[in-house]
């Protein structure tokens, strides 16, 4: 039961960093309908402004600052200079595009921080664990995290349905030209959604930086995850991304706990650890193939 | 036509004359022996770059204390990164292999080693390995050129079985990469272990998280784990499980790479306690290794890790074996010879080589823990096994 519970809140921290990558992502395809392979990137580059903030201030709230800045910024330029150029164009185009800006964005991240990947240390306030229920600690940086993504998740609700610019975003996905036509700079518009991305890929960045390993490339590992997300909650809505982002987590964590343990069960123990070890690599696409079966536009598509 | 056939003629003399020069300079004078050059490929770049760099180092270190020479033989480094990628080192092994080198050191990886001993070995030339040791080239595919200075691959597993033992640990969880070598990993652990098997959990290759498996451990409550998780994956893993509090209830053991000296920097507090199985760490009190650290330290300053003590022992053999042929490699045989006595102060101790030419050697048990000075350093606990050699020897049928 314990175990039960603990496996839900590694679903729900997973869930939420997959949630602050994925509700950017599915803003910009789906607003924009751009195919911004570049999203993952924006993760990393905030990890690194974080963890070299923080090395040479040695206060993680710098660290959360510059991680939003630097991703957010960059997320701005990458849309002035190369994305905004590519809106009319094919979705080929705007893959190749974006694929080249990994490639620029891993090459100079490792020219202007270095080969050698940094470090960053849990901040005193978050470390350790604490008492949930009797005879279950949990880590207090996993609780941090499960709460910034439901703050994010508030956030985000708050921005896109109660204020100007959040109608102007629905409307925007809905028929680009009509806004335009309204006199919205619809220009504007899109850089600042790209902003709002990059951001919450910074925010994502800062906070797996001290649970995980920051390196050149850990954005292209969650990027495909992250489109399973969005693929599954259906492209253009961040509701749909929420939903999604959870259960990706849910599966991908308790499928890691309980399917090795019930195919012990079935099958002798050689077989059932290398079977169960592929099937958990595969369970979320299996999740994505069983959803789109049942619903081809995902679980809540922005344009139902 | 004939002005060619003439000139060609030219360019032949030439190239005899200075042929027999060379061979009578040879000859003239043996005391003074030419350069030899060792093909040196090694992981530079990538996160595991660190590894190449130390192996490096310590191999260059070895050079410079015998003034540009290794067994009183004049010694030149052809380095090249491989990048953790077999086809780069495959690669830059034929361009070597075409440039006349004929020895072969520096490869961190088995599978990037893999890569390179075929090419060196089809070609005649010699490969000492100074870290991987897979079990193919330990068996049946042994071969008379192809040496190991550091382990057999599954040696540290089997030596931390024994060590489980030792600590009386009755009931343990396995962790591992879902790979060959962390596949290898567990049944080495599970050839010597005498207690309970309570589970076992393979990781991704790449996974960085490790919050459900710690999870399951929890759940399990065994005595102690054994994981295997090299690089930065044991980085997080370790930082994790200290995180999670289990560093407090269940001790981890683990095989000595899996927590290196640059590591220990890098996790802080969180490697304070582990047990590791170990041939050697830099608090070994035995002259030959107190002198390396100190040189190692004062050239690099740093604290020298397992992967450059290997690396250090592995130039020392080859100068013991340089020595012997004058640096002179036609000489295959007497060089072969040489190698196989191992003739060399080892900074491990003792060092021997068993009939696959893969090291019979003593396993420690290590534990990680605060010196006086507040610095996490590997101290030896006990000594866990003697002259052990390794699992495959009985299948090499060398001729």
């Amino acid at each position: 039961m314990l175990l039960f519970v603990e496996q839900i809140l590694n679903g729900l921290q997973y869930g939420a960093m997959l949630f602050m990558l994925a509700s950017g992502l599915t803003l910009i395809f789906g607003i924009m309908g751009v195919i911004n392979l570049t999203h993952g990137c924006f993760y990393m580059v905030g990890a690194y402004c974080a963890a070299f903030a923080v090395m040479s201030t040695g206060s993680f709230l710098v660290g959360i600052l510059a991680a939003l800045a630097g991703a957010g910024l960059y997320a701005v330029m990458v849309e002035v200079a190369v994305v905004q150029w590519l809106y009319r164009r094919d979705h080929l185009y705007q893959v190749l595009a974006t694929l080249g800006l990994i490639l620029f964005t891993n090459e100079a991240v490792s020219m202007i921080f270095g080969r050698r990947p940094p470090l960053l240390d849990i901040p005193p306030l978050l470390q350790g664990s604490v008492a949930i229920l009797p005879g279950l600690d949990y880590p207090v940086m996993r609780l941090a995290f499960i709460g910034v993504g439901a703050l994010v998740a508030v956030g985000l609700w708050l921005l896109v349905n109660h204020t100007r610019i959040g109608m102007l975003i629905r409307a925007g996905a809905d028929d680009r030209e009509m806004v335009d036509a309204l006199g919205v700079d619809i220009r504007r518009l899109y850089t600042l959604v790209f902003g709002l991305g990059g951001l919450l890929c910074g925010l994502a960045g800062v906070m797996a930086a001290p649970l995980l390993a920051i390196e050149i490339g850990m954005g292209e590992r969650v990027l495909i995850t992250t489109f399973v997300v969005i693929v599954i909650g259906g492209v253009g809505s961040v509701r749909g991304a929420l939903v999604g982002a959870l259960l990706v987590g849910m599966v991908d964590s308790l499928g890691r706990a309980y399917l090795p343990q019930v195919l012990q069960g079935l099958l002798p123990a050689s077989v059932a650890d290398t079977l169960s070890a592929g099937l958990v690599s595969a369970s979320i696409y299996v999740l994505m193939a069983a959803v789109l079966l049942v619903r081809p536009l995902g679980l809540l598509p922005a344009r139902a | 036509m004939t002005t060619t056939a003439s000139s060609r003629r030219a360019v032949v003399a030439g190239l005899l004359t200075t042929g027999s020069l060379a061979a009578s300079r040879a000859w003239s004078n043996p005391i003074q022996p030419e350069t030899v050059t060792i093909g040196f490929i090694t992981t530079l770049s990538t996160p595991a770059g660190y590894i190449g760099e130390d192996e490096r180092d310590a191999f260059n270190l070895a050079i410079a204390e015998g003034g540009g020479k290794l067994g009183g033989v004049p010694v030149r480094l052809d380095i090249e990164d491989d990048a953790l990628k077999p086809a780069n080192a495959k690669q830059a092994a034929d361009r070597m292999v075409q440039g006349g080198i004929r020895l072969f050191t520096g490869v961190n990886f088995s599978n990037v080693l893999a890569a390179v001993v075929p090419s060196v070995l089809a070609s005649g030339g010699t490969y000492v390995s100074l870290n991987p040791g897979p079990s193919t080239f330990a068996g049946e595919r042994c071969h008379p050129n192809y040496f190991v200075t550091s382990y057999q691959n599954d040696a540290f597993h089997e030596a931390s079985g024994l060590a489980a033992d030792e600590l009386a640990y009755k009931k343990v969880v396995l962790l591992a990469p879902n790979y060959q070598a962390g596949r290898d990993a567990l049944e080495g652990f599970k050839r010597t272990y005498k207690g309970t098997v309570a589970g076992e959990i393979y990781t991704k290759l790449d996974q960085t998280d490790f919050s459900v498996e710690l999870a399951r451990v929890r759940a399990l409550a065994p005595d102690a784990i054994y994981q295997f998780h090299p690089g930065g994956a044991g980085i997080n893993f370790a930082k994790q499980y200290a995180n999670a509090g289990l560093g407090r209830t269940v001790p981890m053991l683990i095989p000595s790479f899996s927590m290196d000296a640059r590591m220990v920097a890098a996790t802080g507090d969180a490697a304070n306690g582990i047990y590791a199985s170990a041939i050697w760490t830099s608090e070994v009190d035995n002259p030959a290794s107190v002198a390396f650290v100190t040189a190692f330290r004062k050239a690099y300053s740093r604290t020298p890790t397992t992967y450059a003590q290997q690396s250090y022992d592995t130039a020392r053999l080859i100068g013991s074996a340089l020595e012997a042929v004058n640096g002179d490699l036609r000489k295959q045989d007497q060089f072969r010879n040489a190698l196989r006595a191992a003739k060399f102060v080892s900074v491990r101790g003792k060092f021997a080589f068993g009939p696959n030419q893969h090291p019979v050697q003593d396993y420690y048990l290590t534990r990680f823990e605060k010196n006086g000075a507040g610095e996490i350093v590997q101290n030896i606990v006990r000594k866990i096994a003697s002259d052990r050699g390794d699992a495959y020897v009985s299948k090499c049928t060398m001729n």
